[in-house]
């Protein structure tokens, strides 16, 4: 073995490259820059002022977070559904002094003072919804004409009344708890925020008014033909935010006490800078409480420590300013380029040795020799198939099989010149099988397996998930490509996930890989549990009972060999190969009348993809710097039929040598003397006289017995 | 140029017609309004928010705005006359102040058309920047006073020509020139182009990052003028106007003129006509004592007014509008 493929192999099995990409296509990644920024400035600035981590500090640090978080709440709901609210300064302002002059002037109750304030923000965010949700106007300008306007407001009232605000008149024992106390160190305004937090986190994400605005933020024109009510849900927001900068306000005014000209001026800027630092979206759809708590933070720890340095006074407008570039820069360079990213990173190519090909030339004596015998298959249905992965016949000799569009196609038998839909599934329906009581249990790509129940036509969900294992990054629970499954006597049923890191429509890619991508799982109907069984297979696709019904048969695509899996006996658990070194890549496997196997091989190999896998440098660039179309792919236009034993000896082996009728074969299955050959970009399924085979021999019958 | 600019009510000529009768209705009510020095005086107000209002034309017709233009306006001017105070021959220290306006121009335009930030963020931010960097690096003090002894500088703003105040002929020279750039050459062409429909002007091979940044350097150095001639004019600059509201004035007179704010149309006469009618307006106010936070007020509801006009006369819908533009 030469020194450069030592290297590769040893580099794929002790670099894990494969995580990159999947914590690039983690939703969570969009946190990691908002994260890192809070960090280096709590590292940047603790090791500049002392005292930073004191607890007073904290603690004030508390209150104000509160104050700013609550804006900042407001913002981001604003943001997410693709608006902006630059009145929220002058609403806190507004708020404050409407607070302090509702309890120390009128000496109104605390509680329906602060509702007074709340009220007066919802005002305001009322205005701003009914002109930019209802009269469309621009979300910028708008919020601007309303800042300025408060804000004007505010001031007047200032310059008249702000002595008489600050004394108050009486004494509220919840005022001064809300001003002065705080609950084990942590101040109510913290408190009040944290829960309010929390509120917004599960109302954006679990409950469906949140989902409208990240709809309407997402795609508004999709939210508008899709029957939202657009206009009304963008006001909302306007109003949610009012309500949340008067909150803050009420908090300001318990802390300080006092209103002046300066309250919450440039308190827009300070929130937007923490909402776009966390990552929420301008032009809405993308972003979440958390990010902007993290922004909220981030600019708090930067603002405040650069008043506590004692730098000059435009030092701390200056940092504003320039993170809020800075933030934004980031924001849409990332938004921009973290798919092209992704896309170039996500295949990760490992090191892949298979034993040199069995040769298959016509006259080489090899059990694959080229032969001509599908030369005269009878076709069914030829053009009016897409795509059947695998067609099965059940008792009445009707056949099924799946479509791209998301239905089962039954052609009736026994001509087969009939057709209906005979269920509609909704994802791609690939594997099937029979189980006892003759429902069709099907492996759905995509989705999971289901079950159409006979009688109903009923679609039926089995399973859509499996036990997540520790160590996977991707969430690997959800079922992305079962490809097939058989039943067990016990009524398990055993499917393969041909591979987790890839969706049915770049299944190919997965060879590029040619990593153990792929399991095998098994699902109890009994308790409704699924399992994973066996994990690290490269591509497992089809899955054949055997005929003891003690072990399971499993085709391994990529590494091209067949291995069984025993579920009894002396060897129960443990996992042999069959057949170790195919000429072509294997697919599904079903039993013939014969006690033997029926195996489809979808493509054969080729000198140069087997050479390819021995060289991942050479995948990775393929994948990285060349368009999709121009990739070295494995070979499927030609594939073949083989029948094998027990004990993994090819028997048998039918080729369409011109290429016409079934060049790409991915199923064939047995039933009543006839052999149905099913390809998964054919365009018609091949029915095949089989010399000598038992005529009363179905599937159903070889399962469950002959009865029904 | 679309349908509303031919129609007969377009909001030019409604916007002219209040400003009209404004004007002779406070003639006629209001004393010592129809007099020589106030009308000259109105004039010479207005006209600064009118340069400043030519220079946030040119970025709006080509899909843009620099809110950034103020602070850069009272930063860089306030600079020219700390360095000079400090003994830096003057035309030194005009050129120093050049330069930190034109990199600030600079800047907009590489973070809007090379880095695709949304120009109203960009300047948002660059205006709060340079604000604070002016405040903490450049100069100290809120005020910065003329230097006594540069008579020429002094009459670039403070003199008057045939009894007309310069910085109104100002307006005039800088307002002929924008409009025979915007009129006349190709580049101006590409500006509407770039304003009515950036996708097709790209396509079309209308250099588009070029054009932005050239966009954003050439209000910049407005915003520049503006400053001198304010400075000449009232002998100081007050950096404070860089937190003030000036800056949605200047919007208002360019939005209020006519000038639609999604880009491609409008042009110098619009600006002075937003300009005429604020220019009463606010004459108008001060001479009835009105105070001047109730003066914001009632200009922040014309805005609006003017908005929502925008609005309805080029209208959006939920087909048409494209997403994130805010």
């Amino acid at each position: 073995m030469a020194t450069s493929e030592t290297y590769a192999r040893w580099r794929t099995r002790l670099v894990p490259d494969h995580i990159v990409g999947e914590i690039l296509s983690k939703n969570w990644i969009d946190n990691a820059i908002p994260v890192f920024m809070l960090v280096l400035a709590i590292c940047v600035f603790g090791s500049i002022i002392p005292n930073f981590f004191l607890f007073g500090n904290l603690t004030d640090e508390g209150r104000e977070f509160g104050e700013l978080a609550l804006v900042v709440l407001g913002m981001t709901v604003v943001l997410l559904a693709g608006g902006i609210d630059l009145s929220v300064g002058s609403t806190f302002a507004l708020a404050n002094f409407v607070t302090l002059a509702l309890i120390n002037w009128f000496d109104w109750p605390a509680g329906l003072a602060i509702g007074c304030a709340l009220l007066a923000g919802a005002l305001v965010g009322l205005l701003n919804g009914f002109l930019i949700g209802y009269l469309r106007l621009r979300a910028f300008l708008t919020t601007l004409v309303t800042l300025i306007v408060v804000r004007a407001i505010v001031d007047t009232l200032v310059l008249s009344y702000s002595s008489k605000v600050v004394v108050p008149l009486g004494y509220s024992a919840f005022w001064e708890y809300l001003s002065y106390e705080d609950v084990y160190g942590v101040p109510v305004a913290f408190i009040v925020a944290a829960v309010l937090a929390v509120a917004a986190h599960v109302f954006l994400t679990r409950l469906r008014p949140g989902w409208r605005i990240l709809a309407v933020g997402g795609s508004r024109r999709s939210a508008y033909n899709a029957g939202l009510p657009v206009r009304r849900i963008v006001a909302g927001t306007y109003v949610l935010s009012g309500v949340l900068a008067a909150a803050g306000g009420v908090f300001y005014a318990s802390r300080l006490g006092a209103a002046t000209a300066t309250t919450g001026v440039g308190l827009e800027v300070a929130a937007l800078t923490a909402a776009v630092l966390g990552g929420v979206s301008l032009g809405g759809g993308r972003g979440s409480v958390t990010k902007a708590l993290l922004g909220a933070a981030t600019v708090l720890v930067i603002s405040n420590s650069l008043i506590q340095m004692g730098l000059r006074s435009g030092t701390n407008t200056l940092a504003l300013g320039v993170v809020l570039l800075v933030a934004v820069a980031i924001d849409v360079k990332w938004l921009k380029n973290r798919f092209k990213l992704l896309s170039r990173v996500y295949v990760s190519p490992a090191y892949f040795r298979l034993p040199p090909r069995p040769d298959a030339t016509e006259g080489s004596g090899t059990p694959y020799a080229l032969n001509d015998r599908l030369r005269d298959v009878e076709l069914i249905g030829l053009g009016e198939i897409d795509a059947a992965e695998d067609p099965i016949l059940d008792i009445d000799d009707h056949l099924d099989f799946g479509n791209r569009q998301g239905d089962i196609i039954r052609y009736f038998g026994p001509d087969h010149k009939r057709s209906e839909v005979y269920a509609h599934v909704g994802g791609m329906p690939l594997g099937m099988a029979f189980d006892k009581a003759g429902d069709l249990v099907c492996c759905v790509a995509g989705m999971g397996v289901y079950k159409i129940a006979r009688e109903t036509r009923e679609v039926i969900k089995l399973t859509d998930e499996t036990n997540r294992s520790w160590l996977s990054i991707i969430d690997d629970s959800r079922l992305r490509l079962p490809d097939d499954l058989d039943i067990a006597p016990d009524g398990r049923i055993y499917f393969s996930e041909a591979t987790v890191r890839f969706d049915m429509h770049e299944w190919m890619v997965d060879a590029l890989e040619s990593r153990g991508n792929g399991r095998i799982i098994c699902h109890d109907p009994r308790d409704g549990s699924t399992r994973t069984v066996l994990s690290g297979i490269r591509f497992p696709n089809g899955i054949c009972l055997a005929h003891d019904g003690k072990s399971i048969l499993y085709a391994s695509t990529w590494s091209c060999t067949v291995e069984r899996f025993w579920l009894e006996g002396e060897k129960k658990g443990r996992t042999e190969t069959v057949i170790g070194n195919l000429p072509g890549y294997p697919d599904n496997i079903n039993r013939a009348s014969d006690g033997n196997y029926w195996m489809a091989l979808v493509g054969m190999r080729t000198p140069t993809f087997d050479l390819a896998l021995r060289k991942p440098g050479f995948r990775r660039r393929m994948v990285q710097q060349l368009a999709q179309d121009e990739w070295l792919f494995p070979q499927m236009n030609v594939g073949c039929v083989v029948k094998f034993n027990e004990r993994g000896e090819v028997i048998d082996c039918l080729w369409d040598r011109r290429g016409v009728n079934h060049p790409m074969i991915t199923s064939c299955n047995e039933h009543r003397g006839y052999l149905y050959l099913g390809g998964i970009v054919n365009n018609r399924v091949g029915r095949y006289r089989i010399e000598g085979a038992d005529p009363d021999f179905t599937n159903q019958g070889s399962y469950w017995g002959s009865g029904k | 140029m679309s349908s509303a600019d031919r129609a007969a009510f377009s909001q030019e000529k409604i916007v002219l017609t209040i400003a009209a009768a404004m004007f002779v209705a406070f003639s006629l009510l209001l004393d010592g309004f129809f007099t020589a020095g106030n009308i000259v005086s109105l004039v010479q107000n207005v006209s600064i928010l009118g340069v400043l209002g030519v220079g946030m034309a040119l970025t709006i017709i080509g899909r843009g705005i620099d809110l950034s233009m103020v602070a850069n306006m009272a930063i860089s001017v306030a600079w020219v006359l700390f360095l000079a105070n400090g003994g830096t021959p003057l035309p030194l220290a005009i050129l120093c102040g050049l330069a930190f306006c034109l990199t600030v121009g600079l800047l907009n335009g590489i973070l809007i058309a090379y880095l695709e930030i949304p120009a109203i963020f960009a300047t948002l931010a660059m205006g709060t920047a340079v604000y604070g960097f002016g405040q903490s690096m450049l100069i100290e003090g809120d005020v910065i006073f003329v230097p006594r002894t540069e008579a020429w500088f002094k009459a670039i703003g403070g003199s008057t020509i045939m009894g007309i105040p310069s910085p109104v002929i100002w307006f005039a020279a800088i307002g002929a020139a924008v409009a025979a750039l915007l009129g006349f050459t190709r580049p101006g062409r590409f500006i509407f182009g770039m304003g009515d429909n950036p996708l097709a002007a790209r396509i079309t091979g209308v250099p588009m990052r070029p054009m932005m940044v050239a966009q954003y350097v050439a209000s910049s150095l407005i915003a520049f003028a503006a400053g001198v001639f304010t400075a000449t004019l009232v002998d100081s600059m007050n950096t404070r106007v860089a937190a003030s509201t000036l800056i949605y004035d200047v919007i208002l007179v360019a939005v209020i003129g006519g000038i639609g704010l999604s880009g491609g149309k409008g042009g110098v006469r619009n600006v002075v006509v937003g300009t005429l009618l604020i220019g009463t307006l606010l004459n108008g106010m001060t001479i009835m004592d009105v105070p001047y936070t109730v003066q914001n007020i009632v200009k922040s509801l014309i805005l609006l007014v003017a908005i929502v006009t925008d609005s309805i006369l080029n209208p959006r819908d939920e087909q048409t509008s494209q997403q994130g533009d805010i």
